[in-house]
């Protein structure tokens, strides 16, 4: 009979992080860098989480640029990968490009899968896997257990990287008669067929451009407008925007409109969905063989509200703290995309790319930071010479790929004290403008209402913030004169 | 959320769709209690209208007023184009809907009914300014 040895014996630890996709794996990861102990559960046997499901048209919608002017495992390249994990060590960066067989410019399903098992072997990412949480409680001393299929997990700090993987379906009256984007059959299936998908969000458009060669009537509806203002700076959604375009180009049997959906009526094997306009007011009326429920997903929280935890955007996702941390339910924190949860600092109303790997990679690196900060485990900092700090500043804001991606929300911070200036690495922008503390700095870029980017240095001087932002570039280099005198005029107080 | 607007006087004149096309266009954001919403000087505010919990605003740190469910605060920054010369901090846990900045006017412009009523409750702050000053 084979043994299998499987890590992580129910037990106490410092922390436990709960689930295998890209947001446990990146956390866990960076955990054991820094040297802290944690078990590391998964329901799944193998690692990838939603991507060993989804997109259900097997294409994601975030790039990866294989041919890009710098190494693959050099930080820089984080800037063109928008998939890979990031690696604490060389040899385990930008692994996604190595899967892509180049078909198209974005990985397929299976090679995101497959970049995701590369990167738990050769980082030596520890799993156990076949094991299921499923409930929680808190002890009197505060400590957290988590109650499994193998048995009882106690432990100070608990991460969920559960995903936002649930089906989550809006109160519409005959919601029952249609089916949810994760019943999606084949496109083969809605052949010559009548289709009403509700939602027009990127799960609404992907199903539309998925089915749009096939079915004989496409009709997208939900309430809310097409924010083409938005998708024409997100090449991201652009992806999937056929259906859109099909529409305003007034292509036959393809319609995206605006509606409050009343309500789903079933008769005869038919589907009649009846909507209200929104942005033209009048009743709307389609008459459908299939309606596919493109209305989103949800967090599959199980027990954690009643232990506290407070949700956000129609109970679907944890409200969080600029670290991830539930706002009402200490010491569970969450990773993964469903980090949405902490907002930032939305400022023009922008929040920051967390619900993609790209963006909630760097999520997870800093909250494996805090931990480790609050168990204690404390890392050097390196100093910064004053006379290196514009130089240093400036180069960031030009290209620290954690910036560019998570902009307005994560921040380089450097801050002065009895022994100079210490980098005090990547933290969230909004913790740096809250918190208080000595004089510092934080650099971030940002984007202002019409799109435009800019640098930004937020300047901490006897507790109270400056905001200065820096003019834009058309190829976004901030290095020049005017960038380098404007920065030492800002910075003076901190390098005297 | 269509719920929660539903019940607030400010959106007391619009119909269900219309209801519903403003809860999928802007967010919901949820703030713990001490947690700042509006920071003093800093650009890129939003107009904020309380569903559940109060805010309280301070200036110097000094609590100066409370809002409650129902009411708008970020409006003055947000139609001034000025960066805030005060705080609001959740004084409870607090749910908003919030609604950029940029998307002020046209959404005023697009219900008026709520551009009137938003008026009313800024003359009757002014009032009570007033009336304290004096």
């Amino acid at each position: 009979m084979e043994v299998v040895d499987r890590p992580f014996p129910p037990g106490d630890y410092d922390v436990v992080v709960v689930g295998s996709g890209p947001g446990g794996l990146q956390t866990s990861h960076t955990l054991s860098w820094l040297g802290v102990k944690h078990a590391m559960l998964s329901r799944d046997d193998t690692p990838g989480g939603m991507f060993r499901r989804f997109p259900i048209f097997e294409r994601l919608i975030s790039w990866t640029k294989p041919d890009a002017p710098v190494d693959r495992q050099s930080r820089e390249y984080e800037w063109y990968d928008h998939n890979s994990l990031v690696g604490e060590e060389p040899e385990v960066r930008g692994l996604a490009p190595n899967f892509m067989d180049r078909t198209f410019d974005v990985p397929s399903r299976a090679e995101m899968e497959a970049a995701l098992a590369a990167f738990v072997e050769r980082a030596g990412v520890k799993v156990r896997y076949g094991c299921s949480w499923t409930a929680t409680r808190r002890e009197d001393d505060g400590r957290l257990v988590l109650a499994t299929t193998d048995g009882e997990y106690r432990c100070r700090f608990a991460v969920f990287a559960l995903g936002v993987t649930e089906p989550w379906t809006p109160p519409i009256p005959g919601a029952e008669h249609g089916t949810h984007y994760v019943q999606t059959k084949p496109p083969g299936a809605y052949r010559d067929k009548r289709v009403v998908i509700i939602g027009k969000r990127n799960s609404g458009f992907e199903i539309g451009h998925g089915l749009l060669p096939w079915a004989r009537q496409l009709v997208l509806v939900s309430p809310r407008p097409v924010q083409l203002e938005t998708l024409a700076h997100s090449p991201l959604r652009l992806r999937y925007l056929q259906p859109y375009e099909e529409y305003v180009r007034g292509g036959a049997g393809t319609f995206v409109v605006d509606g409050a959906i009343e309500q789903i009526e079933r008769s005869n094997g038919d589907r009649r969905v009846v909507a209200e306009g929104t942005t033209r007011p009048g009743r709307l009326v389609f008459d459908a063989d299939e309606v596919i429920l493109a209305t989103g997903f949800k967090t599959p929280l199980q027990d954690l509200r009643d232990v506290g935890v407070a949700t956000v955007l129609n109970d679907r996702v944890p409200a969080q703290s600029p670290f991830f941390e539930s706002i009402s339910a200490p010491g569970i924190f969450f990773a993964g995309n469903v980090t949405q949860g902490s907002k930032g600092m939305r400022k023009h109303g922008a929040g920051p790319n967390s619900t993609s790997v790209n963006g909630f990679r760097y999520n997870a690196r800093v909250l494996a930071e805090h931990l480790a900060e609050r168990l204690g485990i404390a890392r050097e900092r390196a100093t910064v010479e004053p006379g290196a700090l514009v130089d240093y500043l400036l180069r960031e804001l030009s290209c620290a790929p954690e910036l560019w991606i998570q902009k307005n929300f994560l921040a380089r911070v450097v801050s002065a004290g009895e022994e100079g200036l210490r980098d005090k690495g990547i933290l969230p922008l909004e913790h740096f403008l809250d918190s208080g503390g000595p004089d510092a700095v934080a650099a971030a870029i940002e984007m202002d209402p019409r799109a435009v980017i800019h640098p930004t240095l937020y300047l901490r001087r006897g507790g109270r913030i400056e905001e200065h932002e820096l003019p834009p570039h058309p190829v976004h280099a901030y290095g020049g004169p005017a960038y380098v005198r404007e920065a030492v005029s800002i910075l003076k107080p901190l390098t005297g | 959320m269509v719920t929660s607007l539903a019940r607030l006087a400010l959106f007391a004149d619009l119909t269900t769709a219309q209801l519903e096309s403003i809860a999928h266009r802007f967010d919901e954001e949820v703030y713990a209690e001490g947690q700042r919403v509006i920071r003093t000087g800093l650009s890129g505010g939003a107009l904020y209208v309380i569903l559940e919990g109060e805010a309280v605003i301070r200036i110097d740190g000094i609590a100066r007023a409370r809002f409650s469910p129902g009411e708008v605060f970020g409006e003055i920054s947000v139609l001034t184009g000025e960066v805030p010369n005060a705080d609001v901090e959740a004084a409870t846990m607090l749910r908003c809907l919030e609604i950029p900045g940029a998307d002020v006017e046209p959404f005023l412009v697009e219900f008026p009914k709520v551009m009137y009523r938003m008026l009313q409750a800024e003359a009757r702050r002014l009032r009570i300014t007033t009336e304290w000053k004096s």
